[in-house]
């Protein structure tokens, strides 16, 4: 086997920002004051932060030094299922920083803001044609403000039909924000399991659903990575008992322009723009989530919406009396959003659709060459992701932790773990579009390295990992004694 | 495509392991009824260097500063962004990094956002802050559903005065659930009338904004007094400029229980208004109560300091619908930049240029009280204040736009009773000439 990805190199240690100030340094270029000073009203004057004083030096050392101990898609294959690790491309953020974007007021008059009206109007209609469902918004800051927002949507449809309803069914293979979304509604969950097969039973959904049921979240393709091949039957269950479809379309990735959403029978579906459409994810955000319904849904949308009338300038529009408001100071993460309009714009149609292709590969590509080594719980083709479990590993008392861990050394970043909850023990591998084959290739040799040193040498694994800045971190200790500040 | 590295070769080669012969095959498992026929309706594809040329001419109509000279605030802020914060901002292993869930191989976004709590919480005057919410506007509504849980009652009064568009949003959150909202309106002199709250027995929570959406500065001791007088009821202070705390006393020292906000004015460019920063800070006692990710300290095997992400019990993918709030990713790249400008200006930068902002309102206003306008609100305000013109300044306004001045936003829109009463905004940005332009051209 050829050497690991991963190696020794030299990192460095770095305090806290505060345990390294000087009073008196000075980091920062401050403006020529040329007004008087004014006076103070006393009665209101504080001391101010006690900041630490640090020079410009200072804290470019303190922050390049905390970059060196992140794990990022640029350093390497990041196969976290769910998560859409794709690569960022770098054009992205040069369209993002463009002074006539970063500079700009949400609240400029809109004849000085026509590019920035436009590349909002334009990505909502493109978002219409990757999922088929034609009014969009894209105010939602992330997957779950979106997903609020499609339960909002649930919330004022029913309520217009003068029938509110109060439950949802939320399949056991959703995410987690699923059923706290639909709670901040005031929707109660109904939990509905998968069979056998891993997807959803349309008796089962038949069985459950009923006029107090505002309608089904479904996350398709699901978080096994398997595509609800029921939704048509499905939708229509649903639609019968004048309940609503809602996407969970976290996973869209995997079916641009092979699926048409709306012929699935969605009414309303959320894209979560940092996984399907490239855009960074910046440690934990910023995101965005955009939300997509039928036209019969349109008017429930968030305001302002962004309109144009044929001979007219872009603008932005509040009159929409059955809105369900605003959820965004302004128009939700704009810079996210140029980011997603220069993705599309570089891949057009013909390469959104081979991305998808690809994810598919790749994924249905590392299950075959894994299934053999690791438990395969639902042996079926998958769609951008597969999970597997340690099933195989347990009676070498080794656990997927310790499998994740050990695969750090090899240079590569876990797997999901321990999600969908469906499965015990589970490792879920999304390696996305963007890793080519040697890279794949490489990470099947680690994964089957890691299953042999389970039998020949598991210390190698209980014990990892050792390379990176800190070893295994007490969690336990962290939520008894929280220490959440310095 | 550059971003799909596959070769053709490598294609076959890869269907062949899987077992089909062709890309498409491997959709055997999609019904036929939702399968897209037609190809998405979306341009071609554009080169990298047509992607530039494009958006280079998508941006060169808008009224960007600092080719404009926009007094605009209401939410947004012009500061000066060292271009230390932006490179290092633009560090890969920041921007590319997934939330931290392997702690071992994120120490640098988990220490990045630790120091990052730990900063917001000796900004506001509070025990602890979260890792940040989507914006002030959501942070807010996320504050008020805290109350209530924290309180168990289930109304709430929200000050007039505080930002219109984040008092949209609370509407929003608040509109399918069984919860109130009740207003309180503002006195003459712009702030919050605090004698007006209510029954305070009914309400979970109390907000006001300060600086208020006037620019006025709120007595907060005073409304402090009267929301803990009744021991259950939670003051809970939101704010849209962080500047402020530079210069005047903090939330925290004033009573607040809980302090929200929008963070953006530190390091983060206004880019049409987003992203932005939710600023998120509690008192100790209400830490379970808290929405949102939290960064702790702890040992790793070795026992070396070293963090992670902490009392995950209350958040969504544990509790589910339980949860304190369904925010999953939030806005961590924005926290760490807010971070490394704070460490970058330091504390005693920020007292200096905090001041400096003060001292350019200042000056604005009397320039424009020495021209003969009226300044309707006389409380005391930072970064910007209310100012009315003359009847038929819409025309004037409208002039100063083709001289690329933006004066200001007419509050008439938000408050019917403020006609021709303008919010105008001067930060450190804004030269003393600048200002002097200003006044010359709206007198004219």
């Amino acid at each position: 086997m050829k050497a690991s990805v991963g190696t020794k190199g030299l990192i460095f240690n770095e305090p806290l920002l505060w345990e390294k100030g000087v009073d008196g340094r000075r980091g920062f270029s401050m403006p020529t004051r040329d007004v008087d000073e004014a006076p103070l009203d006393e009665s209101i004057r504080g001391d101010g932060p006690q900041f630490p004083d640090l020079s410009e030096v200072d804290v470019v050392r303190h922050y390049t030094h905390l970059s060196q101990w992140n794990f990022g898609v640029d350093s390497g294959m990041y196969p976290l299922g769910s998560c859409t690790m794709k690569y960022n491309p770098k054009t992205n953020e040069r369209q993002a920083a463009l002074s006539g974007f970063t500079g700009a007021h949400p609240l400029l008059p809109d004849q000085l803001s026509q590019g920035a009206l436009q590349l909002l109007y334009d990505l909502e209609r493109y978002l219409a044609a990757v999922t088929g469902l034609p009014a969009v918004t894209v105010q939602p800051a992330a997957g779950s403000q979106g997903e609020l927002t499609g339960m909002l949507v649930f919330y004022a449809y029913h309520k217009s039909k003068g029938q509110p309803r109060t439950k949802v069914l939320i399949p056991d293979t959703a995410h987690g924000t699923n059923p706290a979304s639909a709670a901040l509604c005031g929707f109660k969950s109904v939990a509905v399991k998968s069979n056998e097969k891993g997807i959803l039973d349309p008796a089962n959904i038949s069985g459950l659903m009923d006029e107090d049921t505002a309608g089904i979240m479904v996350t398709n393709p699901n978080t096994l990575g398997l595509f609800e091949e029921n939704i048509i039957e499905i939708a229509e269950i649903v639609h019968n008992k004048g309940g609503l479809v809602y996407a969970d379309g976290a996973n869209m990735n995997a079916i641009m322009g092979m699926v048409n959403m709306a012929d699935s029978g969605v009414d309303v579906l959320h894209l979560n723009l940092h996984k399907t459409f490239s855009t960074p994810h910046g440690g934990g955000g910023p995101g965005a989530g955009p939300v997509c319904v039928t036209a019969a849904l349109e008017k429930f949308l968030p305001v302002p919406r962004v309109v144009k009338k044929e001979n007219e300038a872009y603008s932005l529009s509040w009159n929409h009396p059955d809105s369900v408001g605003r959820l965004h100071a302004f128009y939700g993460n704009f810079g996210i959003l140029v980011r997603a309009y220069s993705y599309i714009r570089s891949m057009g149609a013909g390469n959104l659709k081979k991305a998808s292709q690809l994810a598919v590969l790749n994924a249905n590509y590392i299950k075959e060459n894994l299934k053999d080594t690791y438990d395969l719980p639902y042996d079926r083709a998958c769609m951008h992701e597969c999970v597997f479990s340690d099933k195989n590993q347990n009676q070498y008392n080794i656990t997927t932790l310790d499998i994740a861990k050990r695969l750090m050394e090899y240079g590569f970043h876990p797997p999901t773990i321990y999600f969908p909850l469906v499965v015990h023990g589970a490792i879920m591998i999304e390696p996305t579009e963007t890793e080519c084959k040697n890279d794949l290739d490489a990470f099947i040799a680690a994964m089957k390295a890691i299953d042999r040193e389970t039998r020949e040498n598991p210390e190698l694994l209980t014990e990892a990992p050792r390379i990176p800045k800190v070893r295994r971190l007490d969690e336990t200790l962290a939520a008894r004694k929280p220490k959440l500040a310095g | 495509m550059r971003y799909l590295p596959h070769t053709d070769e490598e294609i076959t080669e890869m269907l062949q392991v899987v077992g089909v012969d062709n890309l498409e095959d491997l959709y055997k498992s999609c019904p036929r009824g939702c399968c897209t026929i037609t190809d998405m309706d979306l341009p071609d594809p554009l080169t990298e260097w047509e992607l530039n040329r494009h958006m280079d001419e998508l941006t060169a109509g808008m009224g960007a500063s600092p080719e404009y000279k926009v007094f605009l605030g209401a939410g947004s802020y012009d500061h000066f962004i060292p271009s230390a914060v932006q490179y290092l901002l633009s560090r890969s292993e920041f921007i590319t990094a997934y939330t931290p869930y392997q702690p071992e191989i994120s120490q640098g976004t988990l220490q990045a956002i630790y120091e990052y709590q730990t900063l917001v919480t000796w900004l506001t005057g509070m025990d602890v802050a979260n890792a940040s919410m989507y914006d002030g506007a959501s942070g807010l509504a996320e504050a008020l559903l805290m109350s209530i849980r924290v309180a168990r009652r289930k109304k709430v009064a929200v000050s007039t005065a505080i930002h219109p568009h984040y008092r949209q949003v609370v509407n929003t959150y608040f509109s399918p659930t069984e919860y109130e909202v009740v207003e309180i309106p503002y006195l003459e002199n712009g702030r919050t009338d605090i004698s007006r709250i209510g029954n305070l027995d009914e309400l979970a929570g109390v907000a006001v904004q300060s600086p208020n959406f006037f620019g006025c500065v709120e007595d907060l001791g005073a409304l402090g007094d009267i929301v803990h007088s009744d021991p259950k009821t939670l003051m809970v202070v939101a704010f849209s400029e962080p500047m402020t705390y530079g210069l005047l006393k903090n939330p925290g020292s004033l009573g607040a229980d809980i302090v929200c906000g929008e963070g953006q004015s530190f390091g983060i460019p206004r880019s049409f208004g987003g992203p932005g920063l939710g600023m998120f800070a509690a008192k100790q006692k209400y830490v379970r109560n808290m929405p949102g990710r939290l960064i702790g300290q702890t040992l790793d095997k070795d026992g070396q300091r070293g963090f992670v992400l902490t009392l995950a019990t209350r958040e969504q993918h544990i509790r589910r619908e339980k949860a304190t709030s369904n925010i999953c990713s939030n806005q961590g790249l924005c926290a760490t930049a807010s971070a490394m400008y704070m460490a970058t200006v330091g504390g005693t930068g920020l007292r200096d240029l905090a001041r400096l902002n003060y001292d350019k309102n200042e000056y604005l206003k009397n320039e424009l009280a020495q021209a003969g306008f009226s300044l309707p609100f006389n409380s005391p305000t930072f970064n910007e204040f209310v100012v009315k013109f003359p009847d038929g300044f819409e025309n004037t306004y409208q002039k100063l736009l083709e001289k690329k001045i933006v004066a200001g936003l007419a509050l008439e829109n938000y408050y019917p009773e403020l006609p021709g009463c303008y919010l105008l905004c001067a930060t450190e940005t804004s030269t003393r000439e600048d200002l002097d332009i200003l006044v010359k051209e709206v007198t004219s």
